[in-house]
């Protein structure tokens, strides 16, 4: 195959390529051989491509990175999750706390208390006649011999006292104390069959 | 456990831009600037090609880019997104140079038809010139003034497949012409430059730099 100037000159840039088929190339191969005119295109077309591709070629203005990345900031849709998520996490945590109170107030007393004097204590008679310090946390029956500061000790009911938020004392008191604990257990039973099976 | 920012940085990893691109479908947004980061210089010189303006190219690559991350979702994912990106900064190029195109002349180069034969206008031996010349900023601004003398859809193809080593479908699919286009261009413009650098033509310029002693002139 032979191929003359002009067919070389055509195919010169996908000769570069490696994009001509094998008879080609080897046609054009051997016309680069014998034809100086030609070999100095090819020679020329391969400088070209090897210059202008060096990365020097392309110069990248100072800075250019930086204030692209500054226009895609200020063309990006601004982050809300900061207040918005505040937010969210506030309303989420009143519901939660408002919910937790609103479960406190619908359950029997009995499944709320913590403590078993507390739990107990609900089974002292309301009435009944107790004294307690008044900067104290315990109130007692009149005449307990754990009673401390006598002298600043104040009269009142049990049921004010429980209100007061006074605990029994756990000598004194200790009858009603034990009789609760096991009601208060089977309260909590009862209650918590009820929860299961509403019918 | 969600991949961190880090993780797709290791060194060696090959980038998961699929990946990428879906979590910024999911609102991640920064990870917008990790992805475009290997095609910023593209996207310059696609713009570049077009608009001949450093200050017109650079505005319409941050334009380009912009405009990539808002229609991100558009994306398909069977293309390359490096060719999806490069289409958008032609495209906004383009857009740019049209509205100019009232006020800028064409140089002659470009008023050749691409159909038909380009016949080289120098013959004589082909003098190399060397890449380390390529230091020079003398040199830089030859080779510069001699690409900007192209006609544009020379100059695009050629910057886009010679300069940034798109591959010849991607630069068909970047600048929307046909891949036997794109191979047309791109033979005349490497005639054509390899003409007006042959010294015995435009090139001649190459002969008035001067050299120290004992170094080869091109």
């Amino acid at each position: 195959m032979v191929v003359r100037c002009e067919e070389v000159w055509r195919e010169v840039s996908n000769y570069l390529e490696g994009e001509v088929d094998p008879r080609m190339r080897a046609a054009m191969e051997e016309h680069f051989r014998g034809c100086k005119h030609c070999t100095a295109v090819l020679d020329g077309a391969r400088n070209v491509i090897q210059l202008y591709g060096d990365e020097r070629m392309l110069e990248v203005p100072l800075g250019f990175s930086q204030r692209l990345h500054r226009r895609l900031e200020e063309g990006m849709p601004r982050r809300r999750g900061n207040a918005l998520g505040w937010m969210m996490a506030l309303g989420f945590a009143a519901l939660v706390l408002l919910s937790f109170e609103v479960g406190n107030s619908s359950r029997p007393s009995v499944l709320d208390l913590r403590s078993d004097m507390a739990r107990s204590g609900i089974h002292i008679p309301a009435d009944l006649a107790v004294v307690a310090v008044s900067d104290g946390k315990i109130f007692h029956v009149p005449g307990c011999r754990f009673i401390h500061d006598k002298d600043k000790l104040q009269t009142m009911t049990a049921g004010e006292a429980m209100r007061e938020g006074y605990a029994p004392c756990v000598r004194c008191l200790k009858k009603y104390l034990s009789e609760g604990q096991i009601l208060g257990q089977k309260e909590a039973q009862t209650a918590r069959l009820e929860e299961e099976d509403p019918e | 456990m969600p991949e961190t920012t880090a993780s797709l940085k290791n060194a060696g990893e090959p980038r998961n831009e699929e990946a990428l691109i879906r979590r910024i479908r999911e609102g991640e947004q920064e990870l917008f600037y990790e992805l475009i980061r290997p095609y910023e210089r593209r996207v310059f010189a696609a713009t570049l090609a077009i608009l001949r303006n450093e200050a017109d190219a650079e505005d319409a690559a941050q334009e380009a880019v912009l405009k990539a991350f808002k229609h991100i979702r558009q994306f398909r994912a069977e293309a390359r997104f490096s060719t999806w990106l490069i289409q958008i900064a032609v495209n906004e190029a383009r857009m740019r140079r049209r509205k100019q195109q009232a006020v800028v002349m064409e140089p002659m180069v470009d008023q050749r038809d691409d159909e038909g034969d380009y016949t080289p206008r120098d013959f004589a031996d082909w003098r190399e010139i060397p890449s380390e010349t390529l230091e020079r900023a003398e040199v830089r601004q030859k080779l510069a003034e001699a690409l900007s003398s192209l006609g544009q859809k020379y100059r695009e193809v050629f910057i886009l497949r010679d300069m940034q080593q798109l591959s010849i479908e991607d630069t068909a699919k970047a600048l929307g012409i046909s891949v036997p286009s794109v191979k047309t261009r791109l033979l005349r413009a490497r005639l054509m430059l390899r003409d007006l650098l042959a010294p015995g033509l435009g090139g001649s310029w190459s002969k008035a730099l001067s050299f120290a002693k004992g170094n080869k002139p091109w």
